[in-house]
């Protein structure tokens, strides 16, 4: 059936990859409906899906330098746009975003909106030079342009703190969808997703990340996009969500005016279980200041441009020209998502407070809504909560409590979708926690292994005892990521938004600057990197101990500040030395001539 | 100046443009959020909500490829455009 090379065929071998997984689907649907228990569908989701991953990252294992670190240089653009969205798109992406979109509004679309925009950066400002450039990892860039150990050093610690602060989310999440759907405790359910993790990167580095990433996209698509569709026609709301919700929309902004937002006390709101909140905010009405919401879409643009992970994935094309399409080709499958997102929340919150329909549970009597189901189990979980704070009897939207993750995870079975569905969204959590988990491990580990060790410790270290150095650290960073994760310090979204601020603050301007100003040499580089990286960890310690902050900057867009102290720090420090030697500004001018070899001659 | 460096001009000036219409709506159309939520625009929604929902996530996706587009352009104008791959 397969023949020839399987680059060639890849289109071919994804297409019965994904007839696979959809009769899979079908055949669970069918299990449903000859008693299978909702248990053991969830299992059957979590644990099929997972070992074809695994499976995969056992056929792409390798013992080529080219292939552990960049895949060999030949994934196609679209494929590589695959992997890059599935590598970008977290567990917050995935299980969380429409839940903050649902309570927040429009204070946390700017999310959306600096998600995708950061894309444009990585565009025009970087994925095509560092392409060209021809490097193993993004320090490795910052160390040949500059030059020397120290700055070398200097972006792999950036690279580390921000990617490991990302890292500890990620497997967090993993650990939570595995916990619900296997029912382990949570604790040992952070290892099993370790564990997967691992199975997919550790025999064959960016080339089994790489084809395992476009499996898990295609999982993690289908399972947010149906859903989405399905309930959308159930409730009659449009056969195409996406162009036909603004009735729905309207009509929860008159439900809002009806009801009214009741502020709850704080004694009432003490015996909410921690993490779940109330709807408290306008739809889709405009709730934040101009600088609030411009400010944080900035922070994330910013940062996306100066995350490790996402970098990498373009250094795997063919050519220049194919890591700037497969830029846009990213972006492209990060929207079919993204723009699903507000739909799901929409969907969900009007489904849930429209006492016309007969899932709505606002004005409904207390008794009536304990007696539901869904309600009993998701309350069990931990993730819906209601309490009677007026003494009368009826649910008032004030009342009623619910986690963010639950917009996604609980949705489906709200509308009366049957169970299928709801094991396939845990598969689809997991496949987008597990590849994001998968590349910024990977970048860890290959910056550490090629930077510190093949560069700086052995230069004279063989392949294969390179590639055991990768692996051993691998192996090391994912158990220390699952470590903290199971200590459980910050909710899934905050420390996936402080790493996009650390990564900035380190990293944004000493890369761009070394493509587009042939001045910035190693003394100011070095001086960006580091008073960027301290600054930002100031503020944001600062901050969190009561400081007052300036300019707005909060806690979610303290890269602002770092990121400027970097710019700063780096012309003066860069003005203030000599100007880079001739054979650095050679290497600028070449970088900046898309055809020919790579520069490091590779 | 030589070929490489009207290149890179041609580049940058390229980048500029691209640069500004990301700017402007991933951030300028913000500054009026709250003025523009009132009037309904495409399929409906809110303008505001929509440009947070669809607009301007689709536009970033269009403008990637426009500029790819461009600048492959650019690259063969002055003799650099690659071969061999898509």
């Amino acid at each position: 059936m397969i023949k020839g090379k399987f680059i060639d065929n890849l289109p071919k071998v994804y297409g019965i990859y994904t007839g696979g997984f959809i009769g899979f689907i079908i055949l669970m649907a069918i299990g449903e409906q000859m008693g299978m228990t909702a248990k053991a569908i969830g299992v059957a989701f979590v644990a099929f899906t997972i070992f074809i991953y695994a499976l995969i990252g056992y056929l792409s294992r390798t013992a080529q330098a080219d292939a552990y670190y960049v895949a060999g240089r030949q994934v196609p653009t679209v494929f590589n746009g695959m992997a890059t969205a599935a590598d970008w798109m977290s567990g917050a992406s995935f299980v969380a975003m429409a839940g903050g979109i649902y309570f927040k509004g429009y204070g946390y679309m700017a999310l959306l909106v600096g998600w995708t925009g950061g894309y444009i950066l990585v565009a025009t400002l970087l994925a095509p030079y560092l392409r060209k450039f021809g490097c193993y990892t993004v320090p490795d860039f910052i160390g040949t342009r500059y030059g020397g150990n120290l700055a070398r050093l200097l972006a792999v610690i950036v690279l580390t703190v921000a990617s490991f602060t990302y890292v500890t989310a990620q497997i967090n999440a993993t650990g939570t969808i595995a916990a619900v759907a296997l029912d382990i405790d949570f604790k040992y359910a952070v290892y099993v997703g370790l564990i997967s993790i691992l199975l997919c990167s550790m025999l064959g580095g960016m080339r089994a990340v790489t084809w395992t990433q476009v499996a898990q996209y295609i999982v993690l698509i289908i399972a947010y996009l149906l859903p989405v569709f399905w309930i959308s026609n159930k409730m009659g709301a449009g056969f195409f969500p996406h162009f036909m919700l603004a009735d729905e929309v309207a009509r929860i902004g008159e439900l809002e005016q009806q009801f009214g937002f009741i502020k709850n006390s704080a004694a009432d709101l003490a015996t909410v279980p921690k993490g779940l909140a109330g709807i408290t905010k306008a739809h889709a009405a405009v709730n934040a200041t101009p600088w609030a919401f411009i400010s944080l879409a900035l922070a994330m643009m910013m940062g996306t441009a100066s995350l490790p992970h996402v970098m990498m994935r373009y250094f795997t094309t063919p050519s220049v020209k194919a890591a700037r399409k497969s830029v846009g080709w990213s972006l492209f499958f990060i929207f079919l998502l993204y723009s699903s997102a507000p739909m799901l929340a929409t969907l969900s919150k009007l489904s849930l407070i429209d006492p016309t329909l007969s899932t709505g549970i606002i004005g409904k009597s207390f008794a009536e809504v304990q007696s539901i189901d869904w309600f009993q189990n998701w309350n069990q979980a931990n993730l819906m909560f209601i309490s009677d704070f007026n003494g009368n009897g009826t649910l008032e939207l004030n009342e009623f409590f619910m986690g963010g993750k639950a917009v996604v995870l609980a949705t489906p079975e709200i509308a009366g979708l049957p169970y299928v569905i709801s094991g396939l969204v845990a598969a689809g959590g997991m496949a987008a926690a597990m590849s994001t988990a998968d590349g910024l491990i990977l970048a860890i580990a290959n910056a550490i292994s090629h930077d510190v060790y093949y560069k700086m410790i052995d230069p004279k270290a063989e392949t294969a005892k390179r590639l055991l150095v990768a692996r051993v650290l691998l192996v090391i960073i994912g158990f220390a990521g699952a470590t903290i994760a199971a200590m459980e310090i910050q909710g899934i979204l905050g420390s996936v938004i402080w790493a996009f601020d650390f990564a900035m603050s380190g990293l944004f301007f000493p890369l761009v600057l070394g493509v587009w100003w042939k001045r910035a040499n190693r003394e100011g580089a070095i001086a960006g990197m580091a008073l960027g990286l301290a600054s930002s960890i100031w503020y944001l310690v600062w901050v969190r101990t009561g400081g007052s902050g300036f300019l707005g900057l909060t806690q979610l867009t303290f890269g602002i500040f770092g990121a400027g102290v970097s710019l700063i720090a780096m012309v003066v420090v860069s003005l203030m030395t000599q100007e880079p030697d001739k054979a650095t500004q050679k290497m600028v001018d070449e970088v900046r001539v898309p055809s020919g070899r790579t520069v490091t001659g590779k | 100046m030589s070929n490489a460096q009207k290149h890179w001009e041609k580049s940058r000036s390229l980048l500029w443009i691209t640069l500004i219409i990301w700017a402007i709506f991933s951030m300028g159309i913000f500054l009026f959020g709250a003025e523009m939520n009132e009037v309904t625009g495409p399929f409906g929604y809110p303008w505001t909500y929509w440009f947070t929902c669809q607009g301007s996530l689709g536009i970033f996706v269009i403008l990637i490829f426009w500029f790819a587009n461009r600048q492959e352009k650019i690259d063969e104008e002055f003799g650099f455009n690659e071969r061999g791959d898509d």
